[in-house]
């Protein structure tokens, strides 16, 4: 029997014991450290402070704010993000090609650095736009409040509808094209053909873009934190964020906050419920896997006009809040005008090389992010080598575990690692940058395993076994054959997680400690405090970064071995 | 060299039972061809052999070696057992060249360098692709790529290859070409081949002994090419080698008839034969090109002409006898100097050259390959 369970154990078996082992202390006992956390007290049902909670006009108003700014932004981004699609990809704008890149930028910019950015430009006294139309109007008060609903909901829109864009140009692309065309022998118009065969086709692609868009605006902690707080507008995460900073991080104070990330995992739950159903209701077998040319609708007099609309709406999205925070990083005071003599790099300098905190945060960070990367890279391909190669019966449990933080908002990943890692198991990493570390190693791996994944299913099982029966042993095999093929999925899961990583704000906003800020938490303290120019300086240092990482992403996956 | 033996085989996966109680023993030195249709589990039982999946019941051996047993709890890893494995895939690594891809199997080996190198160069005259040793997988077509398979298959000298359809994604000349290099190799180093496929005509060719699979994994005949299709032993391989003909035959009146026909069979059937076809125990097979045609009325057996295809070295017919359709198959220089003799809707003489005897049950069954 001992034989039979440990003398077989070869490289599958340990493969896979350990990728259990991780998923489930960092994933798997978080979460329901938060369930359990929040619905019992001593071993028996807490219904009491779960109504405690649930009944404060705080919490009803949080969530109300969660759920209208999820609507709104659900909502908006759709309609942005299907109208783009459609124009790049079925009319005849012209330089559609370089718009399409275009119209995935505001993807790369941190929602929150972009809520920087639009506070600078549209807040009621201050925003450089409002100033302007007023002395243009010569008006008294200000046109546009940015600390509102609508204000949040603006600013995720421009910053979350690539979700949506990419999924319906995505599947308009790859739509077959005879089933239009059809159609149109049949006698129908564009019109009737868009209303009747498109758009119903369409309709699953719209519905995953739409439903991410809400899974991620609902938990969305960086604008409304941003634009929110200051006029006492709180949603579910700066809620939490607000009780546990508020009373210094109090036991109570977290035990609230388990319950209301218990609320926000039964949504993200729902969503994904939903997402099932539609994608499972969709599976209409029309979408071929291959380009081809679909049917153009001539713009003719409104070529132009559109193609200008298109280019604004990336100006103000993109150029415009970069811009700001580049030019208002490098003023010596805020609200002076952007002068030449008014500028300098002493900003730059000062937060870089002299200032003790941002010269931690950009450190922490920086090592966090190229830790949590390596960790997750290495970690991910084992686990996905476990999911997509070795075929053993509970694999299903691995992906679900794996693939489960990619729709746990950060809030929740941060309360659950307090949880497990401020002493209730015997190891205390609070305040220490571990606890952040392995906060960021939960919530990165699900972009590490699908990269990992995508590159292992393009390795057929055969190449693998071909090196066996050449005498290669199994490690032999993965080390010649598999890593090498798939290096290139490895490398970008690298960079997918250290690029997100590096300005996290969500989870590091809950866990950091007195020498632990990272650039994302440091650049919230600073706009907080009031600091607003050397706020957009650190921003603009994230920014820079971001684009390298970007630029080199792009290099990596362009430059894949052929044939595999 | 070795010989493989398959002793009471099984293999099941989740309750799925793929086979079951196979025994067979590949000798050394042969061609053996698994032929079954797609889905019969002849794949697998090269799997299993290779070592890449786990026996649930019985025993491997290659040569006197125990690679696989159940009872004893062994399971030698497949890099521990010699074989060379040629993928329907190619599997062609395609990150390294092909010296790179054929040099593999020595340095797992640890031949030293200068060896490998003059053996890998060999490897690859012999499957001719001497001047491509540099090459990238992706700079070859489907062809040099399933040389390059074969030359490292080859290379470390194995004492069985096992090749998993490496023909099926070729095209039909490409396919022939490699076909009589595989036999050619063989002829040279005298290895022992295990090979699997659904394609009859590959395994005709090739093979020493092919064993006839049915879709529930049971083997069905076991012989050299020539028995299996001249006797085959049931409907089921008389079904899968080739387009086939099955005729029930009535006794009336002390004659034989067409089943549910007028028309009379003139064929000397032997007496035992003859015994059980009046007991509705046997039916007559037959190959397309074993019927004759005539305008005449030589034959007593009546016929009429359904559908003629004309596809150049012959002629295929639709022949409706009785209750049933049969194909017929005319060489073109056999049926005259006018063209095609026949005509839709023609009035047609059936002569029977060569019928086979098969029991009656297990004919419904489905063929696919």
């Amino acid at each position: 029997m001992i034989r039979k369970l440990f003398g077989n154990f070869g490289i599958a078996e340990i493969l896979l014991a350990v990728s259990v082992l991780i998923l489930v202390i960092v994933v798997a006992v978080p979460i329901l450290l938060i369930l359990w956390t929040a619905l019992f007290v001593d071993g028996s049902l807490n219904t009491r402070d779960i109504l405690k909670v649930l009944s404060q006009p705080d919490t009803y108003e949080a969530l109300k704010n969660s759920l209208i700014i999820a609507a709104g932004v659900t909502f908006f981004s759709t309609i942005t993000g299907v109208f783009f699609a459609w124009l790049v990809s079925r009319t005849d704008l012209p330089l559609k090609e370089t718009m399409k890149v275009l119209f995935l930028i505001p993807f790369m910019l941190p929602p929150f650095i972009g809520a920087l950015a639009w506070k600078m430009l549209l807040s009621p006294r201050a925003g450089y736009i409002n100033k302007f139309l007023s002395a243009l109007f010569g008006l008294d008060g200000s046109l546009f409040n940015i600390y509102s609903l609508s204000g949040i909901i603006a600013v995720e829109t421009m910053y979350l509808f690539p979700f949506v864009f990419i999924q319906v140009a995505g599947a308009l692309e790859r739509m077959d094209p005879t089933l239009e065309e059809s159609a149109r022998i049949s006698g129908a118009g564009l019109l009737t053909i868009t209303r009747k065969i498109t758009i119903p086709l369409m309709t699953p692609s719209i519905a995953a873009g739409a439903l991410l868009v809400a899974l991620y605006s609902l938990a969305h902690f960086g604008v409304p934190a941003i634009l929110g707080t200051e006029r006492g507008i709180y949603n579910i995460p700066t809620k939490i964020y607000e009780q546990i900073y508020q009373s210094g991080g109090s036991f109570v104070a977290i035990r609230t906050g388990t319950i209301l990330s218990s609320i926000l995992l039964i949504a993200a739950g729902l969503i994904l419920y939903i997402q099932n159903l539609v994608l499972k209701a969709g599976r209409f077998q029309v979408i071929a896997g291959k380009s081809m040319r679909p049917m153009l609708l001539k713009l003719r007099g409104l070529k132009i006009p559109l193609l200008l609309f298109s280019i604004l709406y990336i100006f103000i999205t993109v150029i415009l809040p970069t811009a700001t925070i580049f030019l208002v990083g490098s003023l010596k005071t805020y609200g002076i005008s952007f002068t030449l003599e008014n500028m300098s790099l002493a900003n730059l300098k000062y937060i870089l090389f002299q200032w003790k905190m941002t010269k931690d945060a950009i450190w922490n960070s920086l090592y966090l992010a190229l830790g949590a990367a390596s960790v997750t890279m290495i970690v991910g391909t084992l686990i996905s080598y476990s999911i997509v190669k070795i075929k053993v019966r509970g694999r299903f449990i691995l992906e679900f575990l794996g693939l489960l933080p990619f729709s746990v908002p950060g809030t929740v990943i941060a309360i659950g690692v307090i949880l497990m890692w401020s002493g209730k198991f015997g190891i205390n990493l609070y305040n220490t940058a571990w606890i952040i570390f392995i906060a960021y190693i939960a919530r990165y791996m699900a972009f590490s395993l699908k990269s990992n994944s995508a590159a292992l299913e393009q390795v057929s099982d055969s190449l693998e076994e071909a090196a066996r029966a050449c005498g290669a042993t199994h490690w032999q095999s993965l080390k010649d054959i598999v890593i090498p093929l798939i290096k290139p999925g490895m490398v970008a899961a690298f960079f997918l997680v250290f690029l997100p990583a590096l300005r996290e704000l969500t989870t590091s906003i809950l866990l950091y400690g007195p020498t632990t800020r990272t650039i994302g938490v440091a650049i919230y303290a600073l706009n907080e405090d009031g600091e607003t120019v050397y706020a957009a300086t650190l921003a603009s240092v994230a920014l820079v970064i971001i684009i390298i990482g970007q630029l080199v992403i792009k290099r990596i996956t362009r430059s894949r071995i052929k044939g595999i | 060299m070795a010989n493989v033996s398959l002793e009471k085989v099984g293999k099941t996966y989740d309750r799925h039972q793929v086979i079951s109680d196979l025994s067979i023993t590949i000798r050394d030195g042969e061609c053996f061809t698994f032929l079954g249709p797609s889905g019969c589990g002849k794949t697998v039982i090269l799997r299993l052999i290779a070592g890449f999946e786990h026996l649930t019941a019985g025993e491997i051996f290659i040569g006197d070696r125990l690679v696989s047993s159940v009872e004893k709890d062994v399971h030698i890893p497949p890099e521990a057992r010699k074989i060379g494995v040629v993928f329907q895939d190619y599997a062609v690594w395609p990150h390294k060249t092909v010296y790179e891809n054929v040099v593999y199997p020595l340095q797992m080996q640890k031949i030293p360098a200068a060896e490998a190198k003059k053996r890998t160069m060999a490897a690859v005259e012999q499957v001719n692709l001497g001047s491509l040793e540099n090459r990238l997988p992706f700079q070859l077509s489907g062809g040099q790529q399933q040389r390059v398979a074969l030359a490292r298959a080859l290379v470390s000298r194995p004492e069985i290859m096992l090749l998993d359809e490496p023909l099926s994604n070729l095209d039909a000349n490409l396919r022939e070409e490699m076909r009589f290099e595989i036999t050619a190799l063989q002829k040279q180093t005298g290895v022992t081949i295990l090979y699997v496929t659904h394609d009859q005509e590959v395994a005709l060719a090739i093979s020493d002994r092919i064993a006839i699979m049915d879709k529930m994994g049971r083997v069905r005949q076991v012989g050299p090419p020539d028995e299996i299709y001249e006797n085959p032993a049931d409907p089921f391989v008389f079904k899968f080698m080739g387009i086939s003909n099955f005729i029930p035959l009535d006794w009336r009146d002390g004659r034989l008839f067409v089943g549910g026909s007028d028309s009379p069979l003139a064929y000397p059937v032997p007496a035992d034969v003859l015994d059980r076809i009046r007991r509705h125990e046997l039916i007559a097979g037959c190959r397309p090109y074993d019927i004759e045609l005539t305008h005449d009325d030589s034959s007593p057996t009546r016929g009429t002409i359904r559908r003629v295809i004309y596809l150049g070295s012959i002629i295929d017919y639709r022949v409706v006898l009785g209750m049933q359709e049969i194909r017929v198959q005319q060489d073109v220089r056999d049926a005259g100097q006018g063209g095609i003799p026949f005509r839709d809707g023609d009035p047609v003489g059936l002569n029977f050259l060569n019928l086979k005897w098969f029991e009656n049950r297990g004919l419904n069954e489905e063929v696919e390959s």
